[in-house]
């Protein structure tokens, strides 16, 4: 903020969170984001930062989440890139008027859905991939031609700080400013008025951030979290099984939304389980994770304590090591795991692996059923039919079948939570659609009155059937068409037989 | 009888049991529901009547047709919108499954309005039972003739299990709104729908807000004044002005006012003779409370009352009345009028007119008149609203096929034909992964390097099955 700013805010008391809202909607009322070719110009800087300043921003990752620079790189920028390429090809499909069958009254009339940007949004980003999580809804959100203020978490602080300083050297500053800061400054935030908040984080605050925005009458997209379960089938390749497991689960040290919270299994294959996940570890993190540069860190102290904490009363099958001083959990895996457990009592969001172990589906979908609707849930088995049950009776976000994490890559899947696990969703052009305003469009001209009388008091009753038809009917255009294409193939037809086959 | 705890609770084990999921329970309730309202033309029509005297064309074509051609088109397709969704995939994903289902919501809660207690009523519920849902369903004790038919009639024909009817004012809602649902879809104010987020907020509970505003009508450039004041006239007094879309005020220079007038006066005399009060054709205001708001509106307006003004209160008549020199700051400018009074602002210029329409709230629709269509579309490409519609008011809502939602204080949400079904539906991502193939998965296990990572980059960029092909 510069000098005029702070004389600015002094004379009017503004806090510094008013001022850069009230900004960025002088700056969206003037238009500026309206063209096509604005937003795309802003979405290719967006991909030049994360080119020019990868460096900048796997060593904030580093010194955030202990994360290595591939693994920055893999989690965090690639799926980025993807998104604003898929952006830059599709924005002018995407923002183009879509049109809708009409009525027999509108027959002549232009009638479509016009995409239109809400105004200013507010995108409240959250710690464990800084950068995917708070960037990614700013693509969408630049793409359907709003402002955006960006709120990045103040618990990956040297990623927000980074953001911060560097993000204004290549996007308009005005209309996609960063604020930093932690609660209080979130607060101030969210007393001002948006056209809509997309928040990614826990659902208490979640419930805080809607009813903040409830003041305002502004709609939210919240993306939570819950308790991911994942269940085994005990005929299925156990092996297979557990290494897609594994790495699902110890990405990001278990910091990941869609982690595979919890194993259910039966207890025939719980010490297979074990096993498997054991040797997977070892591969993928070496003997030592603690030395290893691709296995991360918590968060912070206070996240190391709360997980360490959920570890209590839980027998310990695999890993269980420690260091406070580093925030280092090893990768650990808990068996004879129940509902009551403390590991079970919220989103572990750790690197700790219950298996809790059940008679079969049955159990195992009553079981999920009993909780919360997570974010995903996961099924691994070579039977289909088992799969589709757990499809037709349980309820989440997302599902996945035989793998974990991947449905996050696939754009056209609309990414999002349902229940306590979120409400909205985002990814490619669910982006686009979740931050614009479908705005239905009725072009009409003054002529064609007469048909309209049917319609105007006084009443009757042959008016009413009229207008019945005329207002109410819809209209299939595509047979009109292709009926008349008939009728002037058949008139052409018996055109050619008179004249030349006579 | 069942508190409504006890009733919440018993839609939620109905719905946790499947009943309301398979195509035919759906499609045969929905089939039921049209019985319900073709049978009962009759006495819907006689309840909208004692309600406000609601013409009979007006009570068939606002209230009972509009019901039924959505529900055509929702059964007619019911089977494609319930159909999983089969979406395109990156290289890594190819030969997986990857789908959208579209999933219900669980338990609902639809919360209806006294202006039209019928169909915003009915319009949002064959969107929620299409999407198989369990619903509680709250209509408005305004309009209590009405309403306590449709508490009457709903057990008779659906699913008593499945649908439930809750009637009461507004304690019975606040009482209602500690449950938890699964979605409040709710039409209405401002005031109460903040309430309702905030209860909202406490479950986590999605919304859908269909609110209001002063949908204002800009009537500009050259116009064929018949015409316009036709539409204009009958969008406005439909309903006794009692539409959350009725045009709310017009702006337009002097000339087209003093034009304007005479043609208004003309149209008004042809649709509801010259003694509107005796003409059946004319709905009155719904209650002696809302009466009194609209002529204490009037008496505070600074305006001058050209057309109408007369009244009745026990009749709960008003005149179709018209206002000239009403000012920006008018008591009619700041509130939603919902009623017969139509105040005419000037303004200089279309540039001024745009500006005052966006120094407003934003509104459900917004209206322009004009033979010109540039600047129709100035209008349309310069200005904000739920829906947009030019040489004509309300009839862009009768089109199941476009959305009927608000934007900012209008509301949030869509609604109509398959809108509805949406609203109440989760799209839940699918993939199904196969098993083979693992060693390709190496690509992304620890430790990580440059090569593995460039594999990677290429295999899930959407572009890489073109480059493949």
């Amino acid at each position: 903020m510069n000098e005029n700013d702070e004389w600015y805010r002094f004379v009017f008391k503004m806090s510094r969170e008013q001022l850069v809202v009230q900004q960025a909607r002088k700056s969206f009322l003037t238009g500026k984001t309206k063209p096509l070719e604005f937003r795309i110009h802003q979405l290719k800087s967006l991909l030049r930062f994360i080119s020019e300043r990868r460096g900048d921003i796997t060593d904030a990752v580093k010194r955030d989440l202990g994360k290595s620079e591939k693994g920055t790189e893999l989690f965090e920028t690639l799926g980025l890139e993807g998104e604003i390429g898929l952006a830059v090809e599709k924005l002018a499909e995407w923002a183009a008027p879509r049109p809708v069958e009409k009525n027999l009254l509108t027959i002549t009339d232009e009638v479509y859905v016009q995409p239109e940007p809400l105004g200013v949004v507010l995108i409240i980003g959250a710690w464990n991939y800084p950068w995917a999580i708070t960037l990614q809804p700013l693509v969408g959100a630049i793409a359907a031609g709003n402002a955006a203020v960006i709120k990045p978490s103040e618990v990956s602080s040297h990623s927000a700080k980074v953001m911060e300083e560097l993000l204004p050297k290549y996007l308009d500053k005005d209309l996609y400013p960063v604020v930093t800061g932690g609660v209080a400054e979130t607060q101030e935030l969210l007393k001002q008025r948006f056209d809509h908040v997309f928040y990614t984080g826990n659902s208490t605050v979640g419930k805080l951030v809607m009813e903040a925005a409830a003041r305002h009458l502004t709609p939210v997209t919240l993306e939570l979290g819950g308790k991911s379960p994942c269940y085994i089938d005990k005929s299925c390749d156990i092996s297979v099984a557990c290494r897609r497991i594994t790495w699902g689960k110890f990405v990001n040290c278990g910091q990941t939304c869609i982690a595979p919270d919890y194993i259910l299994c039966e207890p025939s294959i719980q010490s297979r389980v074990v096993e498997e996940i054991k040797k997977n570890i070892k591969e993928f993190y070496t003997e030592n994770p603690k030395t290893f540069e691709d296995y991360g860190r918590i968060i912070n102290q206070r996240h190391f304590k709360r997980v360490m904490a959920l570890m209590e009363g839980s027998t310990v099958a695999a890993g269980g090591d420690s260091d406070e001083s580093q925030c280092y959990i090893e990768p650990t895996v808990l068996q004879d795991v129940t509902g009551e457990s403390k590991v079970m009592k919220e989103e572990i969001f750790g690197p700790l692996l219950p298996i809790i172990t059940v008679s079969g589906v049955d159990e195992a979908i009553q079981f999920i059923n009993e909780r919360e609707k997570p974010l995903v849930v996961y099924v691994f088995s070579h039977n289909n039919k088992l799969i589709k049950r757990v499809i037709a009776e349980t309820s989440s976000g997302a599902l996945l079948a035989n793998d974990c994490l991947v449905h996050f890559t696939v754009s056209t899947l609309p990414f999002g939570g349902v229940g306590n696990s979120g409400m909205g969703c985002y990814h490619g052009r669910h982006s686009f659609d979740q931050l614009s305003h479908l705005r239905s469009c009725l072009i009409k001209q003054l002529k064609m009155e007469g048909i309209n009388s049917m319609r105007y008091p006084p009443h009757t009753a042959k008016k009413l059937g009229w207008a019945r038809f005329l207002l109410l009917k819809r209209v299939n255009v595509c047979k009109l068409r292709r009926m008349a294409m008939l009728a002037m193939l058949a008139g052409l037809a018996s055109f050619v037989v008179q004249r030349f086959l006579r | 009888m069942d508190t409504q705890s006890q009733v919440v609770s018993r839609l939620r084990s109905v719905f946790a049991s499947g009943v309301t999921i398979p195509e035919e329970f759906r499609r045969a309730q929905l089939t039921k529901l049209m019985s319900m309202i073709k049978e009962n033309q009759e006495v819907i029509v006689k309840a909208l009547h004692k309600d406000f005297s609601k013409p009979k064309f007006e009570a068939i074509l606002s209230e009972v047709e509009i019901v039924v051609n959505d529900l055509h088109y929702t059964i007619s397709n019911l089977s494609s919108w319930m159909k999983p969704e089969y979406v395109s995939k990156n290289l890594a994903t190819k030969l997986d499954t990857c789908f959208v289902r579209r999933e219900p919501l669980g338990v609902v809660l639809i919360i209806g309005a006294w202006n039209y207690p019928v169909q915003l009523i009915l319009l949002p519920l064959i969107g929620a039972i299409a999407a198989g849902n369990c619903v509680v369903i709250k209509p408005s004790e305004i309009s209590a003739a009405t309403s306590s038919l449709i508490a009457e009639l709903i057990p008779k024909y659906l699913s008593q299990d499945c649908y439930a009817v809750v009637t009461g004012g507004s304690e019975e809602t606040k009482s209602l709104l500690q449950n938890r649902f699964d979605h409040i879809f709710y039409t209405g104010s401002q005031t109460v729908a903040r309430s309702i987020l905030q209860a909202a907020s406490v479950h986590l509970t999605p919304v859908t807000l269909e609110l209001g505003g002063k949908c204002p009508c800009l009537i500009y450039g050259r116009i064929d004044m018949p015409a316009a004041a036709r539409r204009l006239v009958w969008s406005k007094f439909f309903n006794a002005g009692q539409s959350c879309v009725a045009p709310d005020y017009v702006l337009c220079s002097p000339a087209i006012r003093d034009a304007l007038l005479p043609v208004i006066r003309q149209t008004l005399e042809d649709f509801y003779s010259k003694e509107p009060q005796s003409c059946p054709d004319l709905s009155r205001i719904v209650s002696p409370r809302h009466w009194t708001r609209l002529m204490e509106l009037l008496g505070k307006s600074g305006g001058k009352v050209v057309i109408g003004g007369e009244s009745d209160e026990e009749d709960k008549y008003i005149a179709p009345t018209v206002l000239v020199d009403v000012a920006e700051d008018d008591a009619l400018m700041k509130e939603e009028i919902f009623g017969p009074i139509l105040p005419i602002l000037t303004v200089e210029s279309l540039q001024e007119g745009i500006d005052f329409m966006n120094r407003q709230e934003r509104p459900l629709a917004l209206y322009v008149f004009s033979d010109e269509s540039h600047i129709v579309n100035t209008v349309l490409e310069n200005t904000k609203s739920g829906g947009f519609c030019s040489n004509d008011g309300i009839v862009q809502m009768t089109l199941p096929t476009l959305p009927f939602g608000g934007i900012g204080a209008s509301g949030c949400g869509q609604y109509h034909g398959r809108w509805s079904f949406e609203t109440f539906t989760h799209r839940r991502g699918c993939m199904l992964r196969g098993w083979a193939l693992e060693r390709l998965n190496t690509l992304r296990y620890p430790p990580y390097t440059e090569s593995k990572l460039s594999w990677l980059r290429w295999s899930t960029s959407p572009e890489s099955t073109c480059s493949l092909m």
